[in-house]
């Protein structure tokens, strides 16, 4: 099986076959990073380029680690919000480190569709390591990965994801994906932060955590934008924990083995009780290792079209 | 110079005429409609146009254009965009006052207008501002301006939020007997909205903008022009909502006309997937539902007037993250063959299109134009209704190449356009 594409952009655009090979993919990187020789030639002689305009140093660490396992040459590009007012536009930096040779741009903005911009303007292949409120495909790869390593199969798993559908890429990639292969997925938050028409996604929209809990197999407690407080969004931090946080008293509501997911980094006492996020039943830390497998398979998968997997 | 028009398909919806005539132009003025035309075919003085098989119709009346002059020359200029008007069969074009300066006071105005004469190949109607800078505080010279030839006012891309600034504004415009063009928004409920709130603004993660953003202020217009008596115009409308305010309006005698664009009539919130920033305009391009609510509008006469937003923006403007794009499409070159669409899809009939292109927007703004009457000005368009054509947006002479439209099969051709007598432009 051959991987088609030349970018990554998003789960929306993958189907269910594409989803899966990346995944298999990951799972021979993971073989990879267990290792004492934790290193593979498969990218030698690419540059691949980390443009980040928001600060994230896990997605971005990751990502270095990632590309330094499969040889490549890496050039990391942090822009402050300052310095791009200050400066160029967003094409003129990207051609610019186009004509320094970059194979793989792998772009982290703040604005939704900055990533498609770049693929319809350059030669080099783009991974989007989460555009804006769009969407944050190696995060929700990742997850799928995790998943389908702890449950063996994602088709039938009933998906919760709590909290701020409204401003989420990670929601919304993770959305795509566990719909793709088959799961149930829904959602629930305050009103204000579940968008309208959200229901055409095929999600079943939930406004009461513990309605939502029932029967869920995996739980993907978003992070909370602490500017939201006191904003017209929500009260208060407080109000907020009470009705949408996760105790240890509601995560009973769902199954036994149910699995507790966070992007990061956590708000503990907000998101997540402190019990809740160092349970048996979280897997934050799996998410965070299993990453560098899954943003391997990805880079792997675009530079090279899947050959000799 | 005198001009011969020679069997065309005059439609003139001032007169209620639809039949084939010849038409005899002299001194910039239509001078007669002649039987015969054998002894003025043979006369060496009159220019001879075969209009056979053509429409002829009063020049098109455009009553919401950007043409940006002064201050942003790079996105066009009063020239180019009296050519892009002349290009798509448009013979005047009424110009909005976000300049830079703004036209908010009657030398910015004398300035457009100087311009227009030196450069501009067809009539520049300029609109004055409600509020100094369209800061939404105070009132800018309105009586100034009109004198200096403005024909309406409008703060248009920045609503006047404080009701009692707007309901001022109507009471001291009123007796000057011009319009109020109200760019209905409210812009706390748009917040930091690029394109219509819904499935597609959540598929792209962009921020949306409601339907009810645009309908809240045009209630509050509504109401304001009741308590003040002043003629309401509503720019460009966008949701069903703001179609069922203006028709039960109207039912109740307020003044108020309204106008829509042909975007807003042809295209659904879909054209932006693939962050299209060419679809990227303000109001933004609605759901089939609302696009549905504005044809039946047209058609039963709650929308009086179809008008482009002409908003030209250069590339390099355009071809930035959506965010930063900004809001705005380049319509004067297409707006005939997008128009005549309706026709084909039996939403107006010709006539009825060309009444909404011509001789209501004249109403509404109180200009002598937008009729072929003996003795009125000799604005003329002169078009093709069959012959099919590509749209390719980079041949528009508009320095505005931001169209949704690049590669639309379409058929609908401007032959000749004639501003006072004079050919100014020809296919
Ligand atoms: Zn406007």
């Amino acid at each position: 099986m051959v991987f088609q594409r030349k970018h990554i952009l998003g789960l929306e655009e993958l189907d269910a076959r594409e989803i899966n090979l990346v995944l298999d993919t990951a799972a021979s990187m993971k073989e990879v990073s267990e290792r004492d020789v934790k290193k593979v030639p498969a990218l030698k002689g690419t540059t691949v380029v980390n443009l980040f305009f928001e600060p994230s140093t896990r997605t971005r660490s990751s990502f270095e680690i990632a590309e330094k396992r499969l040889s490549a040459d890496v050039l990391n590009f942090t822009l402050s919000q300052s310095s791009v007012i200050k400066g160029e536009t967003l094409l003129d930096t990207a051609r610019n480190l186009e004509a320094m040779g970059a194979g793989v741009i792998v772009i982290r903005h703040s604005m939704s569709g900055a990533p498609w911009l770049l693929a319809k303007e350059l030669h080099s292949s783009i991974i989007n390591a989460g555009d804006g409120s769009h969407e944050h495909p190696s995060q929700a790869l990742l997850d799928l990965f995790t998943i389908r390593e702890i449950k063996g199969e994602i088709g039938g798993l009933v998906v919760v994801i709590v909290g701020d559908i409204r401003h989420s890429r990670v929601a919304r990639s993770n959305i795509w994906g566990f719909l793709r292969l088959g799961a149930e997925v829904r959602v629930v938050g305050p009103a204000t932060l579940i968008p309208k028409e959200i229901e055409y996604m095929d999600v079943k929209v939930f406004y009461t955590l513990e309605e939502a809990l029932k029967d869920a197999d995996v739980v993907i407690m978003l992070r909370i934008q602490m500017e939201r407080q006191g904003s017209e969004y929500f009260p208060s931090l407080r109000e907020y924990s009470k009705f949408y946080g996760l105790s240890r008293e509601k995560l009973r509501i769902a199954k036994d083995d149910v699995s507790v997911m966070h992007p990061g980094p956590i708000n503990r006492g907000v998101e997540l009780s402190s019990e809740v996020a160092d349970d048996v039943n979280s897997v934050i830390l799996d998410q965070v290792s299993n990453g560098i497998a899954v943003r391997m398979a990805m880079l792997y998968l675009v530079a090279s079209g899947g050959r000799n997997v | 110079m005198k001009l011969l028009i020679k069997s065309g398909r005059i439609i003139d919806p001032s007169r209620n005429i639809d039949r084939v005539e010849n038409i005899l132009i002299e001194e910039g003025k239509i001078s007669s409609y002649p039987a015969e035309t054998k002894k003025l075919e043979k006369d060496k003085k009159i220019n001879l146009i075969d209009a056979s098989g053509k429409t002829v119709s009063p020049g098109f009346i455009d009553m919401h254009v950007h043409l940006r002059e002064p201050g942003y020359e790079h996105k066009e200029t009063i020239r180019t965009g009296c050519e892009a008007g002349a290009a798509g069969g448009f013979t005047s074009l009424v110009c909005m006052p976000n300049t830079n300066p703004i036209n908010d006071n009657a030398s910015v105005t004398e300035y457009i207008l100087l311009k227009a004469r030196k450069e501009g190949i067809v009539n520049v109607f300029p609109i004055g501002a409600i509020t100094k800078g369209e800061k939404g505080e105070s009132l800018a010279q309105i009586g100034e301006m009109f004198e200096a030839g403005c024909v309406g006012i409008s703060d248009d891309g920045m609503p006047v939020m404080n009701s009692k600034v707007m309901r001022h504004a109507m009471e001291y415009v009123r007796p000057f007997n011009i319009p109020v063009i109200s760019h209905a928004e409210d812009k706390n409920l748009s917040g930091n909205g690029v394109m219509n709130e819904g499935f597609f603004s959540n598929k792209l993660g962009l921020g949306g903008i409601p339907n009810a953003s645009e309908e809240v202020i045009v209630a509050r217009d509504i109401t304001l022009a009741e308590l003040t008596g002043v003629h309401l115009h509503i720019a460009h409308v966008s949701t069903a909502g703001s179609v069922r305010l203006i028709r039960e309006a109207k039912a109740r005698g307020i003044r108020v006309t309204a106008e829509a664009t042909p975007h807003h009539v042809m295209l659904t919130d879909e054209a932006v997937l693939g962050y299209d920033t060419n679809a990227k305009v303000n109001p933004p391009i609605r759901t089939a539902e609302d696009v549905e609510f504005i044809r039946d509008g047209l058609k039963d006469g709650t929308i009086d007037a179809i008008a482009t937003d002409h908003a030209p923006h250069s590339e390099d403007e355009k071809k930035v993250e959506f965010d930063l794009a900004p809001f705005g499409i380049s319509g004067l070159e297409t707006a005939l063959p997008i128009s005549l669409k309706l026709v084909t899809e039996g939403v107006l009939t010709l006539n009825q299109l060309i009444e909404k292109l011509t001789f209501n927007p004249a109403q509404i703004v109180n200009i002598d134009r937008g009729t072929l009457m003996v003795g009125a000005k000799a604005d003329l368009v002169i078009f093709d209704t069959e012959k099919a054509f590509t749209v390719d947006r980079m041949k528009f002479r508009s320095k505005g190449k931001n169209s949704p439209f690049h590669g639309w099969k379409l058929t609908g051709h401007v032959e000749y356009t004639i501003v006072g007598g004079e050919i100014v432009y020809s296919a």
